[in-house]
């Protein structure tokens, strides 16, 4: 376990990039997992073409929205590509960032949830359980990136005939009342780490993606364990041009972003 | 069931003008009650089918998921405040005044307190599992977070509401037992001999509940503290611009006094007139507790500008973009009706004597204070959600009929709650009036004439 601590922190600094701070797994009270999940997203690649949004869509059971909800604020996308412009008309540039739960090392979601909603996993992922929240909506004001999102509606309103076919029986269909976000697909996780289990092995890279990273056309996002030096995803993040959201507030996101011309 | 004709003991004129309430009802008495409750129905109807449609009823959207609900529970904690606080201050300070205040403002802590704690269940998602934060020994073996604010909220609440309760019944079971013994019906009879708990008056009695009120007050004081603190936290705690601060604790404690120090004196201005208490709470009266309330008003408008001021020199830019919407945007008409209210327009009217003597300004002020007050609570709660992380996700906000509705409800309900309080106790403390007689009057005593009581 130490070992592989190590050879992290030394993928991530072994290189020349002094400009780097900080851990990039940093450790945390609990951990005793070989896992580490986390992920990179390069957004020098990123098109803004909003294929991961539909995947997740597709894949997480999330409930549709019209127009209209989607207008007031009530739509669910616990992924979203956030476009921003730059520049004036002709010279305009557009910016894509796509945006899902960073889960947070040190979630501010997590303490404030006075049923233990939501709670970190060995696995460095911020759990979400349904079952257990009555919704006081206290864990989206306390998160910085507005990626947690409120049940409003049935979920009989939510999935009429025939999306009610489409459903994947893998995802709890959520109830009203009860937040919800991105788990970085963890019924994949699941289902991967009780085979390997079963083979009396560990999960290798690559056996297991997100949606999202396994429908973008654009090999943005990378999805994998960054305890093992030598995954994809700690490859990635070994870069000069990585960076995490709203890094100052100290909240340890393990979705590491890269931006900043050619790698 | 015969009744034996009232027993008269000590100043019979006091007992009669301070129960009459309790035996005679008016038809305004039946008309207020008619329109509380149709306001508190109406507005528990509106809950109930709240719970049942879901919570796209209100305005509420990500990621402003606190909204007028939470403003509410932060204003009726606030205006709680002043009851117990001030009767457990003047109580422990001797303040001979407090008499004919004291029980309006205690009796007002418990229903204000009742209507507040409400809010917390009406803004749950899923308000039929608000147990899962009790912590008991329980089935599911799960304990409530202990490192949330709100689990601290549950606790601090429910100990104050017990306080407070408490402590406004303690000393209430003298003057029940004086309405046993003026009671004319049956019914009453009964009732009161039951709230009186056998209280007979020996000095052993009397003993034993100055002590019981001297310690409750004393264990109050903290408690009431704490509790707006705590519902302070549940702001200052989270990673939120202008919610993460300090400076919270003191500045909504204070908020709070100021609040509940203006409905003392709505109350009390409202009561005197409609019971015809002239004679009990006076202009002199008035003027304490306005005196009261400037004191809070300028330690108010000192933290606020503490708070407002360093945002507004720090310029961090998440911070700056919601001060820059109340300044100038959206809030701005809200946060100019603010300061006007509790500020620039409270201060100097209260500086001057004929208004802090003047029923009627005093009236019109102290409201006026309280609407300041709840736009204080809704631009603490809103402002900050509508423009928080990323700008890609900034919204507006702006409340729904179920919210108006849910915002009439607690207002209907105290006020319900309140007179119907009428009914069941005296609302000037009998006993501590004539006590209050007794101290003052003079005895000649050879050529001396003396206090016939000399405190302490």
């Amino acid at each position: 376990m130490a070992d592989l601590m190590t050879a992290t922190h030394e993928a991530a600094h072994g290189a020349d990039h002094g400009a780097v701070q900080g851990a990039m797994a940093a450790p945390y009270a609990g951990a005793g997992s070989p896992y580490r999940w986390g992920m990179s997203v390069d957004l020098d690649r990123c098109t803004g073409c909003g294929a991961c949004v539909v995947a997740c869509h597709a894949e997480n059971n999330l409930p549709i929205a019209g127009p209209i909800d989607t207008d007031e604020g009530r739509s669910v996308d616990w992924m979203r590509v956030e476009r921003y412009w730059e520049g004036h008309y002709p010279e305009v540039t557009a910016h894509f960032v796509p945006v899902m739960c960073q889960h947070c090392t040190n979630a501010p979601c997590e303490p404030v949830c006075p049923v233990f909603a939501t709670y970190h996993t060995p696995e460095g992922l911020n759990g979400m359980v349904y079952n257990r929240c009555i919704g006081t909506q206290y864990c989206q004001n306390n998160d910085p990136y507005n990626v947690r999102f409120f049940n409003w509606f049935e979920a009989a309103l939510n999935f009429v005939e025939p999306l009610a076919n489409q459903l994947n029986p893998d995802v709890t269909v959520r109830s009203r009342g009860v937040m919800e976000k991105c788990t970085f697909c963890v019924h994949r996780i699941r289902e991967a780490a009780a085979d390997a289990k079963a083979e009396e092995r560990l999960l290798e890279d690559g056996e297991i993606t997100t949606a999202c990273a396994q429908s973008c056309s654009a090999n943005v996002i990378t999805f994998g364990n960054l305890l093992d030096p030598h995954s994809k995803v700690s490859t990635a993040i070994a870069s000069a041009r990585r960076f995490r959201l709203l890094e100052a507030l100290g909240t340890e996101p393990v979705v590491y972003y890269l931006k900043g011309g050619q790698a | 069931m015969k009744l034996h004709p009232p027993l008269v003991h000590g100043d019979d004129k006091i007992n009669r003008d301070i129960l009459r309430p309790l035996f005679e009802t008016s038809w305004r008495w039946w008309a207020l009650f008619g329109l509380c409750l149709t306001g508190f129905g109406a507005g528990f109807v509106t809950w109930m089918w709240m719970l049942g449609a879901g919570m796209w009823v209100t305005g509420l959207h990500r990621p402003v998921m606190w909204g007028v609900f939470i403003a509410n529970f932060v204003f009726w904690v606030g205006l709680s405040h002043s009851g117990t606080l001030i009767s457990a201050i003047l109580r422990l300070a001797k303040a001979d005044w407090r008499r004919p205040i004291t029980r309006a403002a205690e009796a007002m802590t418990v229903f204000t307190v009742l209507m507040a704690a409400q809010f917390p269940l009406i803004h749950l998602g899923r308000t039929w599992f608000f147990y899962y934060i009790i912590p008991y020994v329980n089935q599911r073996e799960m304990w409530g977070n202990f490192r949330s604010p709100l689990a601290w909220d549950l606790m601090a609440i429910l100990t104050y509401l017990s306080g407070s309760l408490i402590y406004l019944y303690l000393p209430t079971v003298p003057d029940f037992a004086i309405a046993r013994d003026y009671a004319t019906t049956p019914v009453r009879k009964k009732l009161f001999t039951m709230l009186a708990l056998g209280w007979r008056g020996t000095r052993k009695e009397w003993h034993r509940m100055n002590l019981a009120i001297l310690m409750l007050a004393v264990l109050v004081l903290p408690v009431a503290v704490s509790v707006h603190t705590i519902v302070s936290w549940d702001f200052a705690m989270a990673l939120a611009p202008q919610w993460h601060t300090t400076i919270f604790g003191p500045y909504f404690v204070l908020g709070a006094i100021y609040s509940g120090m203006a409905l003392v004196v709505t109350l009390t201005v409202l009561i005197r007139w409609a019971f015809k208490w002239e004679d009990y709470i006076t202009p002199f009266h008035l003027d304490k507790l306005s005196k009261i309330m400037l004191v809070a008003a300028i330690l108010w408008t000192y933290l606020w500008c503490g708070d407002y001021l360093i945002t507004w020199y720090g310029r961090l830019p998440e911070e700056k973009v919601i001060l820059d919407i109340k300044n100038g945007g959206a809030y701005f008409w809200h946060q100019l009706t603010m300061m006007l209210a509790n500020t620039i327009v409270a201060i100097p009217m209260l500086a001057f004597k004929k208004v802090r003597t003047s029923p009627w300004a005093l009236l019109f002020l102290t409201v006026f204070i309280n609407v300041g007050m709840w736009l204080e609570r809704y631009l603490i709660a809103v402002p900050t959600l509508v423009q928080k992380g990323p700008a890609y996700t900034w919204t507006t906000y702006s409340p729904t009929w179920v919210e108006l509705m849910m915002s009439i409800y607690p207002f209907a309900g105290f006020v319900m709650l309140y007179v119907l309080f009428v009914k069941m106790a005296p609302f000037i403390s009998i006993w501590e009036i004539r006590e209050d007689r007794v101290a003052e009057a003079y005895k000649t005593m050879g050529q001396a004439k003396l206090r016939a009581i000399v405190a302490e």
